[in-house]
């Protein structure tokens, strides 16, 4: 499998176009900036958001059971699953008994973590995510590069093409207000047609038993209202106490993600409309492996606004198809570890621990810590590259030495100093790739030290 | 006041002149420095990479060298943020916690512990600051855009003791430059790319100086503009602080 410094690099190759990327990500990013300190309570606000989530977590087999029985009292059908695969087949079971032939989906990174899309198709039942950047990766037949922006990776112009090839635009044409009108009207048709709405949950309040989906289209509420038959899939993770808290997330959520006050719509979802079903199904696919994992826990506070994509220097320069996973970017970076060390091991590595992830954060999870943490147990456990593990272990022997040390600094200084510059520039010098050496001085500051200070 | 200096192991090698800059000005303002013959390094390079256990027989020589002092001074708030936060994993004994609690950013514990209210050095230039991350993050040299505080910088408060200095605006003052340590050389491509970023900011402001309080910072993007034959000169802090000439 490429790793991410394989997959940046292909990134970088169009240079013109990662800066595009950049200035895209980061346009956001200053957007956030401005939304946050226009709140003077904001560090305030993250600190009860996390303390909130911190305390859920600590009690999260309770808060779901109230949760469960609530939403039962409301008249919800309640699932459990432990894995995508039995979130799958329990949505595929819902589906089957309500001769479903047609589903129309909004906002829910954890069917696309499930493969749900992909499953049901294969099951003969048609899948329409409806929200736009999820509607044009789709079209495209390519997984998301953001959890709130999908189609971050994609121009205007690249979307105008897809559209003329799949829905018929004019051809060249790439007017966005053109393309979204498209857009509407190819999924008004698909909305009118569904015959169930999934959705995903940004919040599941306990107290209450209802469910709160964050949305800027509408499309959420759209396919609920139309279809009969609703479903909303939800991490264990989701869960919340009280109504009363759900202000303290939804003032963050959306002003970290996009930078507005609050998103265009926030749904209540709480009991089935008359003559409809409502179910819920609540997934677990290694969230509670990760609880009891000392140390990276608090991982599990995370609600998906993408800050710490849009913040990251490497992810910006990078692309979200770069990390090979469907959450990309640094919380991708200290979650996928945990699904498999092995594979994901040059995921942590993907960061110079610069911190801004950590400062982002609306609920504080200290994501660049972790990654710190994650690069610990990856070495220990193996997976580090033979020459970065034998490098270091030198290293280490040098630098307990003063005498080695020494010894070491000064044939390196001679070296980068009077080796021909075909000799220390090569492929073996990875530094050296679009960088130059430092110009070594003829002394230390250890040797000048002993000339001009110690008194002999 | 007597203060031990940490001269980190590539400013040893590669830059004395920001060494000497160091020890001129803890001089100047009335510090004895004295500077441990045996010191290397603070065994961050192993640790950043995962290497943690390779770098404890460091971090014992860092602790045996340098525990018979209250202040321990270095110009790096990398080397200084990685012996406070992460010497945890050697036993804390009396001389480890002196240490760790000890040890100080050459810019902080001139803003912090000498409250230097004025410089007796001269830099007519036009300068730009680079917020080296573990200094700005990880000590909080700064606020950072990030957080929603009161904005300060303690690096930018002591650049304004300088006469003559123009401290120019940049359109992102807190991005990282892309060292990262290992990272550099692990994803040099991606590395490359984030340093050329932030010289082209600083070039776009018309910066003649690009300074940090991270001399590890400087070496990456030097290496950048001396690749691309760019008109812009580095130099630490500590030297523009201590008055040398362009
Ligand atoms: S880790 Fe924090 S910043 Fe990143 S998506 Fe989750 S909540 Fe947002």
């Amino acid at each position: 499998m490429k790793q991410h410094a394989d997959k940046a690099a292909d990134f970088l190759r169009n240079e013109a176009r990662a800066d595009w990327h950049d200035e895209a990500l980061w346009f956001v990013r200053a957007k956030r900036d401005k939304a946050t300190h226009g709140v003077p309570e904001w560090e305030t606000l993250r600190e009860l958001a996390s303390g909130i989530k911190e305390h859920t977590l600590s009690n999260l087999d309770g808060y779901l059971e109230q949760f469960e029985a609530n939403a039962r009292q409301n008249g919800v059908y309640v699932h459990w699953a432990s894995n995508a695969a039995e979130h799958n087949s329990i949505v595929h079971g819902i589906l089957i008994a309500h001769e479903v032939k047609r589903l129309v989906k909004s906002k829910s990174m954890l069917t696309e973590e499930c493969g749900l899309n992909e499953y049901l198709a294969e099951h003969g039942i048609e899948v329409v995510d409806t929200d736009l950047g999820e509607r044009i990766i789709q079209l495209k037949g390519e997984p998301p590069s953001h959890i709130v922006m999908p189609a971050i990776h994609l121009k205007k112009e690249e979307v105008g093409e897809l559209f003329h090839e799949k829905l018929q635009t004019e051809q060249g044409a790439s007017d966005p207000k053109y393309l979204t009108e498209a857009a509407r009207q190819h999924l008004r048709k698909k909305f009118l047609a569904a015959q169930a709405a999934l959705t995903g949950v940004n919040f599941a309040i306990a107290q209450t038993g209802g469910v709160v989906v964050c949305t800027n289209e509408g499309n959420a509420d759209m396919g609920v209202h139309l279809a009969p038959l609703q479903i909303h899939s939800m991490g264990i993770e989701k869960v919340i106490p009280r109504a009363e808290h759900l202000g303290v997330f939804t003032r963050l959520l959306a002003r970290s993600a996009t930078g507005q006050p609050i998103t265009i719509y926030t749904s209540h979802y709480h009991r089935p409309k008359a003559g409809g079903e409502m179910h819920i199904v609540i997934v677990d696919n290694g969230r509670s492996a990760q609880l009891g994992r000392q140390g990276y826990r608090n991982a599990l506070k995370c609600i998906r606004c993408g800050a710490c994509m849009n913040t990251c220097p490497i992810y910006r320069r990078s692309g979200g198809h770069s990390y090979g996973y469907t959450i990309p970017g640094p919380i991708g970076s200290i979650l996928t570890p945990g699904i498999s060390l092995e594979r994901y091991s040059n995921l942590p590595f993907a960061s110079t621990l610069c911190g801004s992830c950590s400062d982002v954060c609306p609920v504080k999870i200290n994501i660049h810590e972790q990654l710190y943490n994650w690069r610990q147990d990856i070495a220990k456990a193996g997976h580090l590259p033979v020459a970065k593990k034998q490098g270091m272990r030198w290293a280490g022997l040098v630098l307990a030495r003063p005498k080695w040390y020494g010894a070491f600094g000064k044939l390196a200084r001679w070296a980068i100093r009077r080796l021909p510059r075909f000799m220390l520039y090569n492929s073996l010098n990875l530094w050296g790739k679009g960088r130059d050496l430092p110009e070594p001085p003829e002394q230390s500051f250890k040797e000048w030290y002993h000339k001009n200070r110690i008194k002999k | 006041m007597k203060v031990g200096l940490f001269i980190p192991c590539y400013i040893d090698q590669f830059y004395p002149q920001v060494g000497i800059a160091t020890l001129e000005l803890l001089e100047k303002l009335g510090c004895e420095a004295e500077y441990p013959p045996g010191q290397t390094c603070c065994g961050q390079p192993m640790a950043n990479t995962g290497c943690e256990r390779d770098a404890i027989a460091t971090y014992h020589h860092f602790i045996d060298t340098f525990q018979a002092y209250d202040h321990i001074v270095t110009p790096s708030g990398s080397c200084t943020y990685h012996v406070r936060k992460h010497y945890d994993i050697i036993e804390q004994t009396e001389a480890v916690k002196k240490v760790r609690s000890g040890v100080l950013d050459l810019s902080e514990f001139l803003h912090d512990v000498l409250k230097v209210s004025s410089l007796d050095s001269r830099f007519p230039h036009r300068v730009g600051l680079h917020q080296s991350c573990h200094g700005l993050r990880g000590l909080r040299l700064g606020s950072g855009t990030e957080r929603v505080v009161e904005p300060n910088s303690k690096l930018e408060a002591l650049l304004r003791l300088v006469d003559g200095i123009e401290l120019v605006e940049l359109s992102r003052p807190d991005e990282c430059c892309g060292f990262g340590g290992t990272f550099a050389i692990n994803q040099p491509d991606i590395s490359v790319k984030m340093g050329k970023s932030r010289i082209a900011d600083h070039e776009s402001k018309g910066v003649e100086v690009l300074t940090a309080g991270d001399m590890s910072c400087l070496m990456h993007l030097e290496g950048i503009i001396r690749r691309q034959k760019k008109n812009i000169r580095v130099k630490h802090i500590a030297e523009i602080l201590n008055g040398a000439p362009l």
